[in-house]
């Protein structure tokens, strides 16, 4: 290289592609640069010149509005940014459980897709079919006027036993109010979990020395579930429960779950679970006949060959998409407006936005936030898809 | 391919916020050929299209009247419904010349939000729907209800006030659009559905069993309702707030839009300025001076707007009351043309 630029000392700059890349690089940048600096400028001085309020002082004005699930503590007197964080809170419990159950029915009906049995494999697959092609906010507003139309009003409500009640203003369940004793099942619980986790990795350790396997479904279950009862039963149950009861208009007491949010999880996961499912049969398909066969020839019946052999290959393929399908549920979650679910659009980007009037900012934040969780989703599913991917030795 | 999407975003933004900015809407609006207006589209009495499209109401008379007073020509308006939610991006943006949606004038409204109301064309107040069976005679005995509420509306927050002041519990149920709370309503998922009064009357009658459902008596808020503009075009403000005045003017004067050909050759001076035969009052707002004669011909004065859009000529039945004209009880008075 350097022999020929000193053969041909007067070779114009221009001529070499490394400077000339790098120039039309800076020439880019400064242009990008140049429009977002003339973008904002621009909103600025026109925002400016037709006096629409700018800035973020608006976050700690008084609210003054009522938001009809609050999983933090909120009043009309609180402020935007409490309700900001009411919202995104309400996004988040959605898209999380949303994320948990699709998960849980999309692998069911990926697997029971590929069933040998007849009924079991076409029922999966009219359910994938007939799910996926119709459009969402359909499927919300369905599932919001069925859940509305055929649940009785507060006067008639059904009572589940245990005290529960459903009607038309949701499902109302009995609120555990625990005494002072209960926290050694406080503790028991906690230790219970970490002696679970242990037991795991010595029965892990242990099958791996000598191919010894070891019953941890039932021991967790004991450890994670029957000691805490157990400490509780001992410590003479002190827990007592309120139940909701009826009141003039409405049920009074109890744990309220809105239909506005049972309708959303509804659809949510019914219609993302039918896209996950499609996403679990392809990764199965792509495990090779070859590795059941192997599996069955030693020995292992459907099931394990299933769990053990064919699953832990599959992952690798279905995890990239299976991020993109928990990514749409957290976005889809936004249709809650069209059915009355307080998320993070309905109160932030919706009431917020236009009672400050203040677009710019309130959309710049709310799509940040979709941003960050989207980010924060697919980095988490990276990380484990880099442990589930295949280690070559 | 990157840098391209990237301007074109740009633009787009740029483009959105420096079109609110323009001055001379009158002379855009005449360009164009047509008066955009961010009409609400499904309230009965104040804007809404019929099964042929046909578009009827208050705020689409006033519309109208602008489109007269501007091209001689009705037709020339054109109406963007907008839900309660967007309509003041909307008007901010320049995706509509005006807002004639049924919007209460407040001062947070007229001072941050980028734009002026130019004059009060409905007073109204907020009002309870409930249903009779629960025998309910007074918003009072309405806590711990279930409200079912619009977004985005001074009355989401009136709601919250009225409950807050009166120590009474509240779960509100609140929609983006009037007609989906209005449906949650009717199903039984709430126990009152509340707006503004002359709303409420239009929205019964689009409930399934319209006797099985009663408006509470109290009014618990001022709603002023009027036509705004967009901030920093002085020209256009004046149009629009004097389409407003002459329609009541026209009122007052017993001007309508059967009579106003012979009105034309009154004697009476009030009258002659209004419709133009006497002196240059058009040309001052950058409107022919028939301008007035325009609106009265083809829409016709306040109060034959009101009787057929709300009034008695249409299933609301909404008395005149405070939208009376000031010598008959009322709040509607007009400076004078002059």
């Amino acid at each position: 290289m350097a022999a020929v630029e000193t053969s041909r000392p007067k070779a114009l700059l221009i001529y070499n592609p490394k400077a000339r890349g790098i120039a039309y690089q800076v020439l880019l940048c400064a242009l990008i640069v140049f429009l977002a600096w003339s973008a904002i400028h621009n909103a600025a001085e026109n925002l400016a010149r037709a006096k629409i309020a700018t800035g973020f002082g608006f976050w700690d004005n008084t609210a003054g509005f009522d938001i009809s699930q609050t999983l933090i503590e909120y009043s009309t007197t609180s402020s935007y940014g409490r309700a900001f964080w009411v919202g995104l809170l309400n996004t988040l419990l959605i898209a999380g459980l949303g994320v948990v159950f699709a998960t849980i029915l999309g692998f069911i009906i990926g697997i029971a897709r590929l069933s040998k049995n007849w009924l079991v494999a076409r029922m999966a697959g009219f359910y994938v079919e007939t799910i996926r092609n119709i459009p969402l906010l359909l499927q919300l507003l369905f599932w919001y006027n069925a859940v509305l139309k055929a649940l009785p009003s507060v006067r008639e409500s059904f009572t589940i036993p245990g005290g529960t009640l459903l009607n038309n203003r949701g499902l109302f369940l009995p609120q555990p109010v625990f005494g002072p004793a209960a926290r050694f099942a406080l503790i028991a619980l906690v230790f219970g979990i970490l002696a679970a986790i242990v037991y795991q990795v010595w029965a892990r350790r242990r099958q791996m020395a000598t191919g010894q396997q070891a019953p941890i479904l039932w021991v967790s279950l004991g450890l994670v579930v029957a000691l805490p009862l157990a400490v509780l039963a001992l410590s003479g149950f002190p827990v007592t429960f309120i139940y909701p009861e009826s009141g003039r208009f409405n049920i009074r007491g109890g744990i309220e779950v809105l239909p506005e949010f049972m309708a959303l999880l509804f659809g949510l996961v019914i219609y993302t679970a039918a896209f996950i499912a499609e996403v679990v049969r392809a990764g199965i398909l792509a495990v090779v006949r070859g590795q059941t066969e192997a599996a069955y020839s030693l020995g292992l019946r459907p099931g394990p060959a299933l769990r053990l052999v064919v699953i832990p290959q599959a992952m690798r393929v279905i995890v990239p998409p299976l991020t993109s399908q928990y990514l749409n549920l957290t976005k889809n979650s936004t249709l809650a407006v069209a059915i009355g679910y307080p998320d993070l659009v309905q109160i932030f980007a919706g009431t917020v936005l236009n009672q400050t009037g203040q677009a710019v900012e309130v959309i710049v934040i709310t799509m940040a936030v979709y941003l960050t969780i989207s980010l924060v989703t697919s980095g988490l599913m990276n990380l484990y898809n880099r442990r589930m991917a295949l280690v070559e030795r | 391919m990157k840098s391209v999407v990237i301007r074109l975003a740009l633009a787009a933004v740029v483009g959105i916020v420096a079109s609110a900015a323009s001055a001379q809407t009158l002379n855009t609006i005449k360009t164009r050929g047509s008066i955009n207006c961010g009409s609400n589209g499904t309230l009965a009495g104040f804007g809404l299209p019929d099964s042929q499209g046909r578009w009827t109401g208050l705020d689409v008379d006033f519309c109208k009247a602008l489109a007269a007073a501007i091209f001689n020509d009705p037709s020339k308006a054109k109406f963007v419904p907008l839900t309660a939610k967007d309509r003041f991006t909307a008007l901010q943006s320049g995706e509509v010349d005006l807002l004639a949606r049924n919007t209460t004038w407040t001062s947070s409204r007229d001072t941050s939000l980028g734009m002026n109301f130019t004059a009060i064309n409905y007073f109204d107040g907020q009002g309870f729907m409930v249903r009779k069976a629960l025998k309910v005679n007074s918003a009072l005995e309405l806590g711990d209800a279930a409200v079912c509420v619009q977004q985005g509306t001074t009355t989401e927050l009136n709601l919250a006030d009225y409950f807050r002041a009166n120590k009474m519990k509240l779960k509100t149920v609140t929609f983006a659009t009037s007609t989906e709370a209005v449906k949650a309503y009717d199903a039984g998922r709430c126990d009152a559905y509340t707006t503004d009064a002359s709303g409420l009357a239009g929205e019964r009658l689009r409930l399934a069993n319209v006797n099985d459902h009663v408006i509470l008596p109290e009014v618990i808020s001022k709603e002023p309702l009027g036509p705004a503009v967009r901030h920093g075009d002085d020209q256009w403000f004046d149009i629009v707030k004097w389409t407003h005045y002459a329609m009541v003017n026209a009122e007052e004067f017993g001007i309508t839009q059967a009579n106003v050909d012979d009105q034309k050759k009154s004697d009476n001076p009030d009258i002659k300025r209004l419709l133009g035969t006497e002196g240059k009052h058009g040309e001052a707002l950058g409107l022919p001076d028939d301008w007035a004669y325009r609106i009265i011909k083809h829409v016709g004065n306040y109060g034959e707007s009101f009787e057929r859009n709300v009034g008695q000529g249409s299933p609301l039945k909404i008395a005149r009351g405070l939208n009376g004209l000031w010598n008959k009880g009322g709040l509607q008075f007009a400076p004078p043309v002059r």
